[in-house]
């Protein structure tokens, strides 16, 4: 790959021997492992709206995400770096997709894909949609379309490839101590229910109730005055 | 176009004098039902008038007169204009009787009907939620139910126009989301409802044929697959009960991808639901323009220019032949030929794209279609590459896929004799398009009830005899064959002139009145049922989608086969999730 020809790795303050450059390298174990990461990443083989059909042609052989190491597709999320939301989350689906996040092993990303991932889209305003996956999951990349083009889609993948190459072992959340806490299911009640919201739901619901009440309350004073 | 034709449903009237009257209100067709009586004259008109081909039911809401009124879409399949039925309820436990012991194929729809409407269908065999999960909070296409963005009725809203105002939606929420919980509840005290009901009604299949096998020393295995599953074209799921390998019951379970198109039509201008139809089935998105403009003009009485109309078709027809190829390569993989076809049918799927993306603008999203004509002419130099594709390139390519997979012993043995549906189950079930065909019924409404200028091609309806997998499969290939043939008549005779009746408008002026207009899409028929009060916004916008209705039929072809035939069975129905469940 050209951004890991000798030059570039070689870029640490040791000098190297006259007589063993082109035999010795010597690099930061943050390059060579991210450069590893970013030209393997296996996206999770997950469609979720009209998005996925373009995500399927950025695969296939006109525009080939295998260029970038990209190129397989797993069905289980065990085993993949990268979850690629293409489509619209509805609030139906959304238990299942924090459930697939939860299960990939870390480090993970997650790639929002076209408007309705990024914020509900043309769908936003609708009932049973999720206005953006990033109420939710954190998202690393958004790539605006509807549905992006392939190649937008492309370059939303070197976007992410260039976030990876730069991640530091010691300051990345993968690698700090204490596993990373699972993102809590939501419960799919009157409407989808964030666990992290209870308490706010509650409260806010109650004070709904009270307020219902108290107009009951002066519609009947009204009526007994009259 | 649909015309009503007075003479047999004028049987109707003198057959059930006081049940069956006329619908007299202006601009509406059809007869208005005694719903007490529905049930008998559904079953006349299906017997003795031969309209054995239900083809939508839906619900509107009438909520100045407090009523909700069904309506049903009976054709021929011998051809023909339709029939329209429609029958009244109260709003206040609206109800009325099923029709699934007429036509199995109104089983999801009634479904439907009772999940977004609230309309209750005595003696429906299993009526659940279908879109929305049990336990959601109301029925949301009734006119006074508000989601939490509620703004206003009907755009443009007064808050963003004319002066261009910006405000994220979610910051007039107080969870910052859109989301909206009834007064007084409390989520600690709340139990989901989950799947109980669908586990129950699976355990009800399972109980039939548990009494009719006797006595058994295994037990069945019920197996969930999806929403996330790599072979179930998008968040589909079902649920199988399984005896060894067999399957004795099958559940679909849709809605993972409900995104509101009805409630969300309802309240955009008619024009600008135009886009919104692109994404309903995302992979032929000018057929659905195609419906949707179709529904309007009747409603506004007109009609597009020649070259227009030529436009249209050859569109629609480029529209068939990349969603066939698009069908074959999933399918293909759903067999297990992972990926290769697949590349070879995206390689003519993306020469296709290109000319739509240089006519329209956009590769999938095309938003091509206005009412009386279409948005663009064709630009410089596409003509010639229409011509090139579909006199040169396109049959080879056919030809060549033909010859690799139709004879292709896996092929052939995974499909042939799976998953049969028989002619009568087809039109039962009210499947549509290459699935009817499939099954030896030669339907297809561009030859059954003509619009647009299809009389004037010379082409043959597809059909095929075993109604399994296999013919399924073969008649995508024969319908792509067909489609060149038009493309070819079309490309030959496409006239010059305008492409717009008039001029082009943002807010077009609909009178008030209803139509259906139907299409033969890539799936199937595809119908929009379009009622206008007058106003900017239609007050009723549906559509029949032949994916979602495809679907009825599924449990029946499944059972008794293998598990592993279900994805090869779901990939020659061809479903696409954004139409499923819109
Ligand atoms: S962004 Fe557009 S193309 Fe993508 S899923 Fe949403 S509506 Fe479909």
């Amino acid at each position: 790959m050209s951004d890991m020809k000798k030059e570039n790795l070689n870029n640490t303050k040791y000098d190297i021997p006259p007589e063993l450059q082109g035999q010795v390298s010597i690099t930061t174990l943050d390059k060579i492992y991210n450069w590893g990461r970013k030209a393997s990443v296996w996206p999770m083989m997950f469609g979720l709206a009209c998005c996925a059909i373009e995500m399927i042609c950025a695969a296939a052989s006109r525009y080939d995400t295998a260029r970038f190491g990209m190129e397989i597709m797993r069905p289980s999320p065990r085993q993949t770096d990268l979850m690629i939301v293409s489509g619209t989350v509805t609030k139906k689906m959304l238990p299942t997709i924090v459930r697939l996040y939860n299960q990939m092993p870390e480090p993970k990303y997650v790639l929002a894909m076209g408007a309705c991932a990024s914020g509900g889209g043309p769908f936003k305003e609708g009932y049973n949609v999720v206005s953006g996956v990033d109420k939710y999951l954190p998202v690393d990349v958004y790539i605006p379309g509807c549905p992006p083009t392939p190649q937008a889609m492309l370059h939303g993948m070197i976007t992410l490839q260039r976030k990876i190459e730069a991640e530091h072992f010691p300051d990345s959340r993968w690698y700090s101590k204490g596993s990373l806490e699972a993102v809590p299911i939501p419960v799919l009640g009157p409407d989808i229910m964030d666990p992290r919201q209870f308490e706010l739901i509650k409260e806010q619901s109650l004070a709904r109730l009270a307020e219902q009440e108290e107009n009951a309350s002066q519609v009947d004073s009204v009526e007994q005055k009259a | 176009m649909t015309e009503q034709v007075l003479a047999p449903s004028s049987e109707l009237l003198t057959r059930f004098p006081e049940v069956v009257t006329a619908d007299t209100r202006k601009s509406y067709e059809g007869y208005l039902v005694d719903r007490a009586r529905l049930v008998e004259v559904a079953t006349y008109a299906r017997d003795q008038l031969g309209y054995d081909y239900l083809s939508s039911v839906t619900g509107v809401d009438y909520m100045p007169d407090g009523l909700m009124e069904v309506v049903y879409h009976l054709y021929k399949t011998t051809g023909g204009p339709g029939l329209v039925l429609k029958t009244q309820t109260p709003r206040e436990n609206a109800e009325v009787p099923s029709l699934v012991s007429v036509y199995p194929g109104a089983d999801f729809q009634e479904r439907e009907t009772w999940d977004l409407l609230g309309i209750r269908f005595e003696g429906h065999p299993d009526l659940r939620r279908i879109l929305l999960w049990e336990g959601f909070d109301g029925y949301p296409l009734r006119k006074d139910w508000k989601e939490a963005y509620y703004e206003e009725d009907g755009k443009p809203f007064k808050s963003r126009w004319p002066d261009a105002h910006v405000h994220r939606a979610e910051d007039k929420n107080p969870y910052q989301k859109n989301n909206s919980y009834p007064a007084g509840f409390n989520p600690e005290t709340y139990t989901p409802e989950g799947d109980a009901a669908l586990y129950a009604s699976l355990n009800r299949t399972k109980a039939v044929y548990e009494a009719k096998a006797g006595d058994m020393d295994s037990d069945l295995i019920v197996v969930n697959m999806g929403p996330q599953h790599p072979s179930t074209h998008g968040v589909f799921r079902f649920v199988v009960a399984l005896d060894g390998e067999t399957i004795v019951g099958l559940k679909p379970v849709v809605g993972y991808l409900h995104r509101n198109h009805e409630k969300i039509g309802e309240r955009n201008t008619f024009l600008m639901n135009m886009p919104y139809t692109d994404r309903l089935d995302y992979l032929s998105s000018l057929s659905n323009n195609f419906g949707y403009a179709l529904a309007v003009e009747k409603l506004m009485g007109i009609k597009p220019p020649e070259r227009a109309e030529y436009l249209r078709v050859i569109m629609a027809e480029f529209t068939r032949i990349s969603n066939h190829l698009f069908a074959i390569g999933s399918f293909l993989n759903d067999l297990g030929a992972m990926f290769t076809p697949m590349l070879y049918a995206l390689v003519e799927r993306e020469l296709i794209l290109d000319i739509f993306e240089a006519v329209t603008g956009s590769r999938m999203m095309c938003n091509y279609f206005r009412f009386g004509g279409v948005a663009r002419d064709l630009p410089e130099g596409i003509y010639e590459k229409m011509r090139e594709l579909a006199f040169e390139r396109l049959p080879k390519q056919i030809d060549e896929i033909d010859h690799f997979l139709s004879n292709n012993e896996i092929v052939r043995s995974r499909a042939q004799g799976v998953g049969i549906l028989t002619p009568e189950q087809a039109i039962a079930f009210s499947a549509a398009g290459p699935m009817l065909r499939g099954s030896g019924v030669p339907y297809d409404v561009r030859r059954a009830d003509p619009y647009s200028i299809y009389e004037r091609f010379d082409f043959e309806v597809a059909v095929r005899y075993h109604g399994d997998v296999y013919d399924r499969f073969m008649i995508r290939i024969d319908e792509i064959r067909q489609s060149i043939r038009i493309l070819q008549q079309a490309l030959r005779d496409i006239p010059q002139g305008s492409i717009q009746e008039g001029k082009p408008q943002y807010q077009v002026r609909v009178p008030a009145g209803e139509a259906y207009g139907r299409v033969e899409g890539p799936k199937g028929e595809l119908g929009f049922y379009v009622i206008s009060n007058g106003k900017p916004n239609p007050w009723r916008y549906h559509v029949r989608a032949p994916s979602f209705i495809n679907l009825t039929a599924y449990e029946m072809m499944c059972t008794g086969n293998k598990i592993a035939d279900t994805v090869a069975i779901l990939g020659s129905i061809d479903i696409v999730l954004g139409e499923t469940d819109r």
